[in-house]
C-alpha cells in the first residue's frame, strides 16, 4: 500500500509539472519555478505559467479528483461497476440546465454556466434519488441505476429539441459539452472548492458504510449499518463532488468510470482505500489527457474531455481484459 | 389408525399443493396472454392510427380503400407510398430494438447493458457522424457507415472480452468504455464542424423515420426474417442459462458460447436497425423492463418487449409527427426518451417489485 501510494504520489508530481511545462509554449523547469516562487513582471514565460497554466493544473487536480471519487461513489452505492455521472443522469441533469441558461438567458461564460450546472447536477440527484425511493421497497440499487438512466434519456431528449430549434445555442453548448479544462478562472475553482472539500471528506467517512453496502442491505444492516442514512450520505457527497466537477470542467464522464477500476485493481475492494487511489488516480488521468490534448496537434489543442476517453479507454479495457472477475 | 390418519394427511398435502401449483400456472398463462392481447391490441390501433392521421386528411375507410386497391390515386400515394412504410418502418425497429434489448439484459444480466448504453449505437453513430461530416455523404452511405461502425464496436468487444469464453461484466464495461470513445470522436467532429451540419448530424443521431421508403424496408425485413428465427431458436437455452452458468452447464449447455451467440444476435438486431432509423433513444433500454413489469412472473419476455418496442416507436412517431404544440415537428427517437424515460421513472416509484 505505501509502495503504491508514492507511486501515484509521484504519477500526480509528474502530471502536475508535466502540465505546468508543456503546451504550444514549452517552458523550461527552471522557468516554471522561478515563475511560481519569483516571477518577473513582463515576462511572457512567467506570465504564462502564472496566468494560464496553474490555474489550467489546479482545476484539473480538484477536477479530476472529485470525478474519479464520484465514480468510487457511484458504483459502490449501486453496486454496479458500470455506474457513473454519465449514468446516473447527474451530467445530463446540469447539462440540460447549462443549456437552458444559453438558450434562455444567453450566458455564454464558463463562469455564468458555474451554478447553473451545480444547480442541475444537484436536482438531477435528488429527482433519482427521490424516484428510486418512493415504491415499497425503497431505494434499492437496481432502481437507482434504472431511474437515473431514465432521467438521462429524458433530458437528453429535451437537449435535442433545444438543439436542433437554436441553432445558436448548439453553437455555445458543443463546446461546453466535450469538457475541457482550457480557460477556467481561478474564480471558478475558488467558488467550488468548499463542495469539493465537504464531498472528500464525506466521501472517506463512507468507506465503512459502502463495504458493508457491498454486502448487501441486509448483511449491512445486520452488521449494525443505517442503510438509509449511509446511503443518504453518499448520495449527498456524490452531488457535491459532481456538481462541483461538471460545473469547472463540463460532463467529463469517463473518469468516473475508469478510475474506480483502476482503484480496484490496485488495491482491492476496501472502500477506503479506492476512495483515497481514486482521490490520487483522477487528477494523474485529467490532467494526463489535457497535456496530451495540447501536444498533439500543436499549436492547437484538443480538448481534455475528448482526449481522456482516448487515452483512457484502452488502459481500462487492459485492466478489465486481465482482471478476472470484474468485482460488482 | 394413526398411521394412516398421517398418510392421508401427506396426500392431502401433496393435492393441496400441486392445486396451487395449477393455480399459479394458471394465473400466471391468463396474465401473460391478457398482457399479449392488450400490447397487440395497442399495436394495432396506433398502426390505424399512423395510417390515418395526416396532414391530408383521409377517411378510414378510404385507407382501406387505398391499401385494398381502390382507384383513388392520392389517396393511395398518401397510403401506400408515404405512411406505409413509414409505419412498417417504425414497427421493424421497434422489434428490433426491443428484443435487442432484452436479450443484451437478460443475458449479461445488467439492467443498464442495452445496446445505446454498451457502445453499439454509440458506435453506429460515430460511423455515421462521419460519413456525414466528413465524406459529406447521406442516404444509403450514411446508413452503411453506421452499420459498420455498430458491428466494428461489436467485434471489438468480442475481442476484448473473449479470454477462453466470455463473461458479462467484461463485455459490459469494455462497452461503456468503447462507449466514451465513440462519444468523443463524436464529441470532436460536432465541434470541428460547420454548426448547421453539426445540427444534420444531430438530427441523425436522435433517430428517425422520415427516410422511410419501400426499398429501406424491404432490406430491414430481410435482416429480421433472418434474425428473428434464431432469437427464437437461442430463446430457450438463454432461459435455462438464467438458472446460472453452474446448472445451465449440468444440463448440457456451454454457456458462454450460448452467451456469445446471443450478444450477436443481438448486436445484429440493433446495428440493423440502428442503420435504418438512427440510434432512436432509450426503447432498446427501456422495453424489457418494462414488458417484464407488465407480466411480473420473472420470464424472459422476449415477445413482450419487441411489442413494447413497437408500440413505443410507432407511438413516438405519432406525437413527434403530430401531436406536438404548433408547426415543431422532431424526430421519433425525441419523442422516445422523453416518454420513456418518465415512463420507467413512474414504473419505479410506484412498482411494489424492482424489474429484473
Amino acid at each position: 500500500m505505501v509502495g503504491w501510494a508514492s507511486a501515484l504520489l509521484a504519477l500526480l508530481l509528474l502530471a502536475v509539472v508535466a502540465s505546468l511545462a508543456l503546451g504550444a509554449r514549452e517552458i523550461a523547469l527552471g522557468q516554471v519555478w522561478a515563475a511560481l516562487v519569483d516571477p518577473v513582471a513582463g515576462d511572457n514565460d512567467h506570465l504564462v505559467v502564472r496566468d494560464l497554466r496553474v490555474p489550467r493544473t489546479l482545476v484539473g487536480l480538484v477536477g479530476g479528483a472529485a470525478l474519479g471519487v464520484a465514480g468510487a461513489l457511484m458504483q459502490g452505492v449501486t453496486r454496479n461497476p458500470i455506474a457513473d455521472p454519465g449514468l446516473l443522469g447527474i451530467n445530463s441533469g446540469a447539462s440540460l440546465a447549462v443549456l437552458g441558461a444559453i438558450s434562455l438567458l444567453g450566458v455564454t461564460s464558463v463562469v455564468g454556466y458555474l451554478w447553473f450546472a451545480f444547480a442541475g447536477a444537484a436536482l438531477a440527484a435528488v429527482v433519482v434519488y427521490g424516484a428510486a425511493s418512493l415504491g415499497l421497497e425503497g431505494v434499492t440499487p437496481v432502481k437507482l441505476a434504472l431511474v437515473g438512466a431514465a432521467v438521462t434519456a429524458t433530458s437528453t431528449s429535451v437537449i435535442t429539441v433545444v438543439l436542433l430549434a437554436d441553432t445558436q445555442a448548439l453553437d455555445d453548448y458543443r463546446f461546453w459539452q466535450v469538457g475541457s479544462l482550457a480557460n477556467r478562472p481561478l474564480d471558478v475553482l475558488t467558488a467550488v472548492a468548499p463542495f469539493v472539500v465537504v464531498g472528500l471528506v464525506l466521501a472517506l467517512a463512507a468507506g465503512r458504510v459502502l463495504d458493508a453496502l457491498a454486502l448487501g442491505d441486509d448483511v449491512a444492516r445486520g452488521l449494525g449499518q443505517d442503510v438509509v442514512r449511509g446511503r443518504l450520505l453518499v448520495v449527498l457527497a456524490v452531488v457535491l463532488l459532481c456538481g462541483s466537477a461538471v460545473s469547472m470542467v463540463g460532463p467529463i464522464a469517463f473518469v468516473g468510470l475508469a478510475v474506480p477500476h483502476l482503484a480496484r485493481a490496485v488495491v482491492g475492494l476496501d472502500h477506503r482505500r479506492i476512495v483515497a487511489v481514486s482521490a490520487l488516480l483522477g487528477p494523474v488521468l485529467l490532467l494526463g489527457a489535457d497535456v496530451a490534448g495540447r501536444l498533439v496537434v500543436r499549436p492547437g489543442e484538443l480538448e481534455a474531455g475528448l482526449v481522456v476517453a482516448l487515452v483512457g479507454a484502452p488502459v481500462l479495457l487492459l485492466v478489465v481484459r486481465r482482471s478476472q472477475a470484474v468485482a460488482a | 389408525m394413526s398411521a394412516g390418519t398421517l398418510e392421508h394427511s401427506a396426500a392431502d398435502r401433496r393435492e393441496v399443493a400441486a392445486a396451487g401449483l395449477r393455480g399459479a400456472r394458471r394465473r400466471r398463462r391468463t396474465r401473460r396472454t391478457g398482457v399479449l392481447a392488450v400490447l397487440v391490441a395497442l399495436a394495432l390501433s396506433l398502426s390505424g392510427a399512423a395510417l390515418v392521421i395526416g396532414d391530408f386528411p383521409l377517411s378510414p375507410g378510404q385507407v382501406l380503400g387505398a391499401l385494398l386497391g381502390a382507384d383513388d390515386p392520392s389517396a393511395r400515394f398518401v397510403v401506400v407510398e408515404l405512411r406505409a412504410p413509414r409505419l412498417l418502418l417504425g414497427a421493424l425497429v421497434g422489434v428490433a430494438f426491443g428484443l435487442a434489448g432484452a436479450l443484451f439484459q437478460s443475458v449479461l444480466r445488467n439492467p443498464l447493458a442495452s445496446p445505446d448504453i454498451i457502445g453499439i449505437s454509440q458506435g453506429a453513430s460515430a460511423g455515421a457522424v462521419a460519413a456525414l461530416l466528413l465524406g459529406g455523404l447521406s442516404g444509403a452511405a450514411v446508413s452503411l457507415s453506421a452499420l459498420a461502425g455498430g458491428a466494428f464496436v461489436g467485434l471489438l468487444l468480442y475481442a476484448v472480452a473473449w479470454r477462453g469464453g466470455m463473461t458479462g461484466h467484461r463485455f459490459v464495461l469494455s462497452g461503456i468504455g468503447v462507449a466514451y470513445v465513440c462519444a468523443a470522436v463524436v464529441g470532436y467532429l460536432l465541434t470541428r464542424s460547420e454548426v448547421d451540419q453539426a445540427q444534420v448530424a444531430l438530427r441523425w443521431m436522435a433517430g428517425g423515420l422520415a427516410q422511410a421508403e419501400w426499398g429501406l424496408v424491404q432490406v430491414l425485413a430481410l435482416a429480421l426474417a433472418l434474425l428473428v428465427p434464431l432469437v427464437a431458436l437461442v430463446a430457450r437455452r438463454l432461459d435455462l442459462l438464467l438458472l446460472g452458468d453452474d446448472q445451465a452447464g449440468s444440463l448440457g449447455l456451454r454457456p458462454e458460447v450460448v452467451r456469445a451467440g446471443v450478444v450477436a444476435l443481438g448486436v445484429a438486431l440493433a446495428c440493423a436497425a440502428t442503420a435504418a432509423a438512427g440510434p432512436v433513444a432509450f426503447v432498446a433500454f427501456v422495453a424489457a423492463p418494462v414488458a417484464r413489469r407488465l407480466l411480473s412472473d420473472g420470464g424472459l419476455a422476449l415477445a413482450e418487449s419487441a411489442l413494447v418496442g413497437v408500440v413505443l416507436v410507432v407511438g413516438a412517431d405519432l406525437v413527434a409527427q403530430h401531436l406536438l404544440p404548433g408547426d415543431l415537428s422532431v424526430p421519433a427517437g425525441v419523442v422516445t426518451g422523453a416518454v420513456g424515460g418518465p415512463y420507467l421513472i413512474w414504473l419505479m416509484a410506484t412498482g411494489r417489485t424492482a424489474a429484473r
